[in-house]
């Protein structure tokens, strides 16, 4: 379908053609080694100014390891594996490059504050969105639909006072409880803030209606549903990340790390040992890799949780949106436990005992999840990628495609990170006195009063109910 | 011409409910009433023009009447019935849009597939109840100590369990797909989250209006207004409408359209007036049981006395009209359901339009599925919330969030102990000051 618009005599088109999927045939694959000879790397490129929307029709050979394995072109499973690949160092090298500078964009981020960190979210956010909405967009349809692509953002930025205000409601009323007048103005907003929301919403749904055109309803109405599922997509990631990073960095960090953990380890298993596919989706996917991975991902979830769970200001909340150091009691989770090696370990070991801290179980079991189950948002973006015949989903990082394209295990993971710091880790040592000195802390006289009167109905009705 | 024909022939025979079949139609005229005179082209859709729209008009009555019995019916027996009325709608609507746009000939090469959409059904409904309704439950076991503890619990881990069902679901749709159906899954995937979207956020919401407060203000009156206003733009187009108002809804008119609006207001404001000296319908439910309800209802049901101005106080006997304050909610309620909810069915409309379906199921003889009924409802309930909580309830959310936390996390006795120690602090408080 999205070759409709294309002059089909174009040579460059004529070069798709001939290397598209499947490269069973001989001829076919005699081509993709004409090509790929010339090519070493990614077609995309050399052959595409990436600005180019016909720069988005790849064929499905999904990237930059791929491409030479075609020469040996014997048994299907073997060619599409990494063991063989000459031109694998330099796509490596390339991957590498660009991994380093993302890594260390995101230390210098970690170490300026939550806020910041904030700032990267949302901007990822934004070039996710602007990635996704790209995608199915058919430009010949768009020229007759001008103001389309402004309701596309007009329910992102609705989105995003939604989901931001319900997370940080609590950060901004402490951020501005110095000034009255602007405590007011901020918890005023707070408390319209489902209103307000509910009514851009349905002012952007009136306006898609009434912009409804005859012979594109189908096309509008796929682009609204398409419009809904990436804001949801992005969005409940983002948000769970987002509250999580307001729980602590650590909680932000640690499953982050573990998923590129997984991702690198994985490529290093299959670069060596890879000989068994794993899964028809994703081709160059190993059960050597999957396993490796597994094992070493599981194992450095164990240690990064020690090494990361000893600076305070990873692991203490934040309960405003200001910018400075932290200081607080990090609770018993991060206070290590001692427990001393067995005697026979013990006696050609220097260490008596090992400390441990308690959250590194729970890292465990976040490592377990990162290995085992999150791989599956990697395999739901190959499986979609096939299924709409694209190759990567943009090309912002060289080396690597768009930015959904690392952030697809990143999702699943956060969303999952904080399912389970909000059913395990939150909450855990409940006592009457931390309530009654949390009530005391973060409600004013007022509100005490209303939860007292509450309290008191409820009990109430209890007893009644009891006898 | 034959179109037209072809028309009178359907509507008068084929949408007896037994005709499964030809749920896709392909002509676009939406609904029953709508048959044109042959040969007169412009007027052809308005129903002022039409020989045999008494008839269908019949048949919509009815119906109509069947329906309304039975949602009063209903309301009569209470707030659990209600919410399994609402759950059972759900499940129909569910059912309706699940099989709009399923292909057959696809569907017969992935067998289980049918079964991944109920799943997320099933997750979807623990997760959108088990919230609206943990506090009532907590409220509703508290006597027996071994049920307390199992229902605490699994409040507790609630959205960890709905989670994994949910990824479970998520992977198990993974390990099916299949070569060559990649795109077909996926779009069914997505279809299955948009309409579990739709039909759970707005029963969701219901739910919670049934059980959250005035449970007339923010379920029964909704309702009702869109029901008059449907009725009643049907009505005055039916008497006097001449200009139409959107190309989508090719049937309805300007004319029924203001008259709805009108009608429509004045009727939510006498609503209020006489719903909201009942308690029955006034005070919340904090559990689910069944019985009546006492409790004080609180300063919107006080009644205010405004003085009329002299000038129509010259004509009339009354001296002053009495007005509950909950009757300016009920109004701007009356407001959104006469303006914006139509919108709904236009979405509906288009939306049929765009995918060359007639109607979304022919559950109800005459208006066609329950989907077809429940669109403008749904853009209402979403809106009756909202209003509640942001202007008829001045309630806090960190009080609230507290709440469940001390709830859902003390026993008993410690919740006794920490009220006692409030009370004190509280007293110390004000003797301070």
């Amino acid at each position: 379908a999205m070759e409709k618009d294309l002059n089909q005599n174009s040579p460059r088109i004529r070069k798709i053609r001939d290397n598209s999927y499947p490269p069973n045939t001989p001829t076919s694959r005699m081509n993709n080694n004409n090509q790929r000879d010339n090519h070493p790397n990614s077609p995309r490129d050399y052959n595409y100014s990436p600005s180019s929307p016909t720069a988005r029709l790849r064929w499905r050979n999904r990237s930059n390891e791929i491409p030479a394995e075609v020469k040996r072109g014997n048994a299907s499973n073997v060619r599409n594996l990494l063991l063989g690949d000459k031109n694998k160092y330099r796509s490596m090298w390339i991957r590498t490059c660009s991994s380093l500078w993302m890594l260390g964009g995101v230390f210098f981020i970690i170490y300026m504050g939550h806020l910041y960190i904030w700032a990267m979210v949302v901007g990822i956010q934004i070039f996710m969105a602007k990635e996704l909405f790209f995608l199915l967009r058919r430009a010949h349809e768009e020229r007759r639909l001008p103001g389309f692509r402004l309701l596309n953002w007009h329910f992102f930025f609705t989105a995003m006072l939604f989901v931001y205000g319900r997370i940080l409601q609590q950060q901004l009323v402490n951020t501005v409880s110095s000034d009255r007048f602007i405590y007011k103005l901020v918890s005023g907003l707070i408390k319209y803030q489902m209103v307000i929301c509910y009514f851009l919403y349905i002012a952007g749904f009136m306006w898609f209606i009434l912009t409804l055109k005859k012979k594109m309803y189908k096309y509008q109405f796929g682009q609204y549903a398409w419009t809904h599922m990436i804001l949801i997509v992005v969005f409940t990631q983002s948000s769970f990340t987002v509250a999580n990073i307001f729980e602590g960095i650590f909680w932000f960090l640690l499953p982050a790390a573990l998923i590129a953990m997984n991702d690198v380890a994985a490529y290093f298993f299959g670069f060596y040992f890879g000989k068994t596919p794993l899964i028809k989706l994703s081709p160059k996917k190993t059960w050597e890799g999957f396993i490796g991975a597994s094992v070493a991902t599981t194992i450095s979830a164990f240690l990064f949780a020690n090494v990361l769970g000893q600076f305070q200001w990873l692991t203490c909340p934040r309960k405003d949106l200001s910018t400075g150091w932290l200081h607080c009691d990090p609770g018993p989770l991060f206070r290590p436990e001692y427990y001393p090696l067995p005697t026979w370990i013990a006696s050609f070991s220097p260490w008596k005992a090992i400390s441990i801290l308690p959250v590194q179980w729970h890292a465990f079991s976040l490592g377990l999840f990162a290995s085992v189950i999150a791989p599956f948002g990697g395999f739901f973006a190959s499986g979609f990628k096939r299924a709409f015949k694209i190759k990567d989903f943009g090309d912002s990082i060289p080396g690597h495609g768009g930015f959904t394209d690392r952030m697809d295990c990143q999702m699943v993971m956060a969303i999952f990170a904080y399912i389970y710091i909000q059913s395990f880790i939150v909450h855990q040592d409940y006592s009457v006195e931390m309530i009654l000195d949390h009530i005391s802390r973060s409600l004013g006289h007022e509100e005490q009063k209303m939860l007292y009167a509450k309290l008191g109905d409820i009990l109430r009705h209890k007893l009644q109910g009891g006898f | 011409k034959t179109e037209n024909v072809s028309n009178m022939h359907k509507e008068n025979t084929g949408d007896a409910p037994s005709a499964h079949t030809p749920r896709v139609r392909h002509h676009r005229k939406r609904n029953t009433d709508v048959v044109a005179g042959a040969g007169k082209p412009n007027g052809s859709h308005l129903l002022v023009n039409d020989s045999s729209k008494y008839k269908s008009f019949l048949v919509r009555a009815y119906s109509t009447v069947w329906m309304i019995g039975g949602f009063a019916l209903i309301v009569y027996l209470g707030h659990l019935y209600i919410t399994a009325m609402v759950v059972v709608i759900q499940i129909f609507m569910a059912r309706e849009l699940f099989n709009l746009l399923r292909k057959t000939h696809e569907d017969k090469q992935l067998p289980g597939f049918r079964l991944l959409n109920w799943h997320f059904f099933f997750t979807a409904m623990l997760f959108v109840y088990g919230r609206i309704l943990s506090q009532r439950l907590v409220n509703t076991v508290t006597p027996d100590k071994v049920l307390y503890r199992l229902v605490t619990s699994l409040i507790k881990y609630h959205m960890a369990i709905c989670y994994s069902l949910y990824i479970s679901g998520f992977v198990w749709f993974i390990l099916t797909l299949k070569k060559k159906m990649y795109k077909y899954q996926f779009s069914q995937y997505a279809w299955t989250h948009m309409i579990l979207i739709v039909v759970f956020t707005q029963s969701s919401f219901t739910v919670a209006n049934i059980f959250e407060g005035i449970f007339w203000l923010l379920f029964l009156l909704p309702a009702s207004l869109i029901v008059i206003n449907d009725i009643f733009a049907y009505i005055c187009g039916f008497f006097f409408g001449r200009t139409p108002l959107i190309k989508l809804s090719p049937k309805k008119t300007w004319e029924g359209f203001i008259g709805a609006s009108i009608t429509t207001m004045i009727s939510a404001f006498l609503l209020a007036d006489i719903m909201g000296r009942f308690l029955w319908l006034t005070c919340p439910r904090e559990d689910l049981s069944t019985g009546w309800l006492q409790c004080d209802p609180g300063p919107l049901f006080k009644q205010e006395t405004h003085a009329l101005p002299g000038w129509i106080s010259n004509w009339l006997p009354w001296k002053e009209i009495y007005v509950l304050p909950v009757q300016w909610h009920a109004l701007c309620l009356g407001l959104f359901a006469s303006i914006i909810a139509p919108f709904g069915g236009f979405f509906a409309s288009g939306f049929k339009r765009a995918f060359k379906v007639k109607d979304f199921g022919d559950s109800i003889p005459g208006h066609g599925g329950i989907t077809d009924r429940m669109d403008c409802q749904m853009v209402m309930a979403v809106f009756a919330y909202i209003y509640h909580q942001s202007f008829v309830v001045p309630e806090s959310l960190s009080v609230d969030k507290l709440l469940d936390q001390i709830i859902t996390n003390l026993t008993l006795e410690e919740q006794q102990a920490l009220f006692m120690k409030l009370g004190q602090v509280l007293q110390e408080k004000v003797i301070g000051s």
